[in-house]
């Protein structure tokens, strides 16, 4: 019990050393939204949303810390103090009143600190107010589909890496070969839709995770306060690829982005993505038992 | 009178056949109609299961010990070892060692009933369960697999994506254990209703018996609903229907409602026996009685009921409207007030109390704080706000492995040791039940700690492989599952020296503190527990 205890203890004291270390700036376009080895918290906040977050977090974090240390002090001293060859003579007290009316009243108002900025939180997260533009989301067996309808309405295939042709700095399992890309400081508007099965484009520090789910459109929003790029992953079972299908979103200056778009409109006209050729639901299960049918992505293994 | 006095004589000649005579090998275990031996068959059926849960959460943390695929030949393979691992636990370890197998053996006891009320049904909820293991270990050796995890969504989890006969074995378990699972409520509910001998009324229940009428009762409401849910899957992947498929006019968010409408349900009916199980051994190691019984057995009430309406913040990220989340979020909140009284009770029971630190007290109060571990992070998860980069992430499987592999599973271990003695007649060896305890308490919390941060950091659930950043926990993690299995390995050991050394277990081992009417019959009790019913006074 004193070890968990003390690890509790050392996580927290922990937590404050890492977020310190990772306040140093970052040059542009580097690999900013990352999981870091050993780290115990949650990844940096790069955006208004996950930022909200992260207070909130910090506020329930302290709070259930706090009362495991509570009850463990409890436990800890009932295990030395009423240990029977201290006390012998058990006491036979089995109520008391004011005692239960308070630790049935203390805990509705801890809840009610929590909830309070909870609920602040989630209508915050909902929707954006004011979009400066919107992303069409699309999971699929296994790469993502983006489109962007404001921007010259294109749409393109971000597939992951494969790891014999990872370059030096790109990330195994997180690297992609078109990211998603978005003005720095704009308030983006995603709306997921689904294709074959249920994914979830999940970006953890852009604190955005919605589900794409075949039949529905769901909204959602995000804004990558600084220049660089955040990377996250599917997070919904999808089936053989499920691991395999990493998210990069790259937030650039607008007038990069704008010079992007530009470029992709001519570059991903219709039907010329680049990419893997998308296969039929019947073809992607046979892949799993056929070797022949194995696409690059899979030949890797 | 006549008619009686020839009775009495004719069951001299018989000389005391009804008492302790039990039936042959074959029609005592196969056909067996008595609560004791079907508890003991689903004990010994839970512990079969094990090997293979365990087993696969070994493989499970080989395989992520290190990035990259070694064990695992593809995605599929793993989704279908990942499935079965928590199925299998869910379905086949857990709940048939707290409801099939201690609620059999002590429910009918402690309420001085001379059985259950449908002993037959009893027998048939047992061999249900069987043929429903049987059919999910194939299931993992047909074709590809069952691989759309334990939750089942479509459209992952329909034809075109999990084709051929083994996720149709696979549900077909789920129908064959959630009958069994119907029946054995049935039978509860009417044990516990009718069968209670003079003087117990309801309140003076013991909270084990409590905490089973509120789990039958989640069962008899719950189960039905996944029945369902899983009859339309099965008809959509074969007979053509689309009650889950978009492109038919379906919706695969209803079936995730269905499923959660049942799912959440089932969290609180495999840890509510552990409840009962915890406050028995608590009261009886403190010498103490249970401090606020009736807040005790109205917790665990309010927990059941307010389970019910809490099942779509399993749902946060699948489209439910700001609104919606915003009332299942306070729902879900308003659990922690019951689960507070139950632990601030529990920790009052040993106050003031003469505390023995045997191994069932050991592992009670291990339940007690790793439940209030896994409690809390609940707390943090029940927020919308945070449960955006939380949800399906490994911060979600630290959360649920604290309150199940170390809340239920601790339980489990707390209920053998504490009533071993009197199922068997045989005492275990404290020593080696001391060391079980400590190891399996270092090796889960050595592997589930981590996950929280492997959670706060991002790692998705569900993934045979990971980025390279996630290493260094993970190793952490598989270090400490191969502790905790071997701890299952001592468990076993504690099993055979405790059945080879045969030391004889009193009537009542714990004293003064065990005052539960199971302590005042011999261990292990007659065939036949009550040849008159007890007065309750």
């Amino acid at each position: 019990m004193r070890r968990i205890l003390s690890t509790v203890l050392a996580s927290v004291a922990l937590l404050g050393l890492a977020g310190a270390a990772m306040a140093q700036s970052a040059a542009p376009g580097e690999a900013l939204g990352v999981p870091h080895p050993w780290g115990l918290g949650l990844q940096e906040a790069f955006g208004p949303v996950k930022a909200a977050i992260h207070d909130f977090n910090d506020l329930v974090l302290y709070i259930i810390i706090a009362i495991t240390i509570f009850v463990a002090g409890l436990l800890a001293w009932v295990i030395w103090r009423y240990d029977s060859r201290r006390n012998p003579v058990p006491s036979r007290t089995s109520h008391h009143t004011m005692l239960e009316i308070a630790w049935t009243v203390l805990p509705v108002l801890i809840l009610l600190i929590i909830a309070i900025p909870s609920f602040r939180l989630i209508y915050y997260e909902d929707r954006a107010r004011e979009a400066d533009l919107t992303i069409n989301v699309q999971g699929r067996q296994w790469y993502w589909h983006y489109g962007y309808p404001d921007n010259g309405n294109f749409e393109f295939d971000s597939y992951p890496i494969a790891d014999a042709d990872l370059k030096p700095g790109q990330l195994r399992n997180l690297s992609v070969d078109n990211p998603l890309v978005v003005p720095v400081g704009a308030t983006v508007r995603v709306m997921t839709t689904g294709h074959d099965v249920i994914h979830s484009f999940f970006v953890p520090s852009l604190g955005v995770q919605k589900y794409t789910i075949p039949g529905r459109t769901m909204e959602t929003w995000f804004r990558a306060d600084r220049e660089g790029t955040f990377y996250g992953q599917c997070n919904q079972i999808c089936g053989n690829n499920h691991w395999f299908m990493p998210i990069a979103v790259r937030a650039v200056p607008r007038e990069e982005f704008d010079r992007w778009a530009a470029e992709a409109k001519t570059k991903f006209a219709e039907g010329q993505g680049p990419g893997w050729p998308e296969r039929d639901r019947a073809t992607s299960v046979a892949a799993l038992t056929d070797p022949s049918a194995a696409s690059p992505g899979e030949a890797r293994r | 009178m006549a008619h009686a006095a020839h009775d009495t004589h004719a069951h001299d000649n018989h000389g005391h056949d009804d008492h302790n005579h039990a039936p042959g090998f074959v029609s005592r275990w196969f056909f067996s109609t008595n609560h004791k031996d079907i508890g003991t068959l689903y004990i010994i059926f839970s512990v079969v299961a094990a090997f293979l849960g365990v087993g696969l959460s070994v493989l499970m943390r080989m395989e992520l010990q290190q990035p990259g695929l070694q064990i695992f030949a593809n995605g599929q393979m793993w989704n279908a070892m990942v499935s079965a691992h928590g199925l299998v636990m869910v379905f086949f370890v857990v709940m048939p060692a707290l409801i099939g197998g201690f609620g059999n053996w002590f429910v009918p006891i402690m309420i001085g009933a001379p059985d259950m009320a449908f002993p037959r049904l009893n027998n048939i909820s047992f061999w249900l369960i069987v043929p429903a293991f049987m059919l999910l270990g194939a299931s993992m050796f047909v074709g590809q697999g069952a691989g759309a995890g334990w939750t089942i969504y479509p459209p992952l989890s329909d034809s075109a994506y999990q084709s051929g006969p083994s996720m149709d074995m696979a549900l077909f378990a789920l129908h064959l254990a959630g009958a069994s699972s119907i029946l054995g409520a049935a039978n509860f509910i009417t044990t516990i209703f009718n069968m209670r001998a003079p003087g117990m009324t309801l309140h003076k229940m013991p909270l084990f018996v409590w905490a089973m009428l509120v789990t039958a009762f989640l069962l008899l409401l719950s189960v039905p609903v996944l029945g369902g849910a899983i009859t339309m899957l099965i008809t959509d992947r074969n007979f053509g229907t689309a009650f889950f498929k978009p492109e038919g006019g379906g919706d695969p968010v209803l079936f995730q409602h269905l499923f959660w409408f049942f799912g959440h349900p089932e969290v609180y009916i495999m840890i509510l026996p552990a409840f009962g199980i915890v406050s028995h051994v608590l009261s009886t190691f403190s010498r103490k009685p249970i401090f606020g019984y009736l807040g005790m057995a109205y917790a665990m009430v309010a927990i059941g009921v307010v389970g019910f309406v809490v099942w779509a913040h399993h749902m946060f990220t699948s489209g439910i409207s700001v609104d919606t989340r915003a009332y299942f979020m306070a729902a879900t909140m308003i659990i922690a007030v019951p689960t507070g009284i139950k632990i601030f009770s529990w920790i009052a029971t040993m106050w003031g109390g003469s505390i023995q630190f045997k191994t069932p007290m050991l592992f009670a109060i291990g339940f007690v704080f790793l439940f209030t571990v896994g409690g809390v992070t609940g707390v943090k998860l029940a927020n919308a706000g945070v449960d955006v980069i939380l949800h399906n992430t490994y911060y979600v499987i630290a959360h649920f492995h604290y309150v199940l592999s170390l809340g239920a599973v601790f339980g489990i271990y707390a209920g053998f040791y504490y009533w071993i003695g009197k199922m068997s007649g045989y005492q275990y060896p404290e020593l080696w039940g001391k060391i079980h305890f400590w190891l399996t308490f270092i090796g889960v919390n050595l592997t589930f700690f981590p996950m929280h941060f492997l959670g706060a950091q991002g790692m998705p659930r569900r993934y045979p492989d990971y980025p390279d950043a996630f290493a260094g926990w993970n190793l952490v993690a598989s270090l400490g599952a191969y502790i905790s299995a071997a701890s299952f390995l001592v468990f076993i050991y504690v099993v055979f020296l405790t059945f080879v050394r045969k030391e004889k277990a009193a009537a009542n081992p714990w004293g003064e503190g065990a005052t539960t009417l199971e302590w005042q019959v011999s261990s292990p009790p007659p065939f036949h527990t009550f040849d008159e019913l007890p007065r309750i006074r």
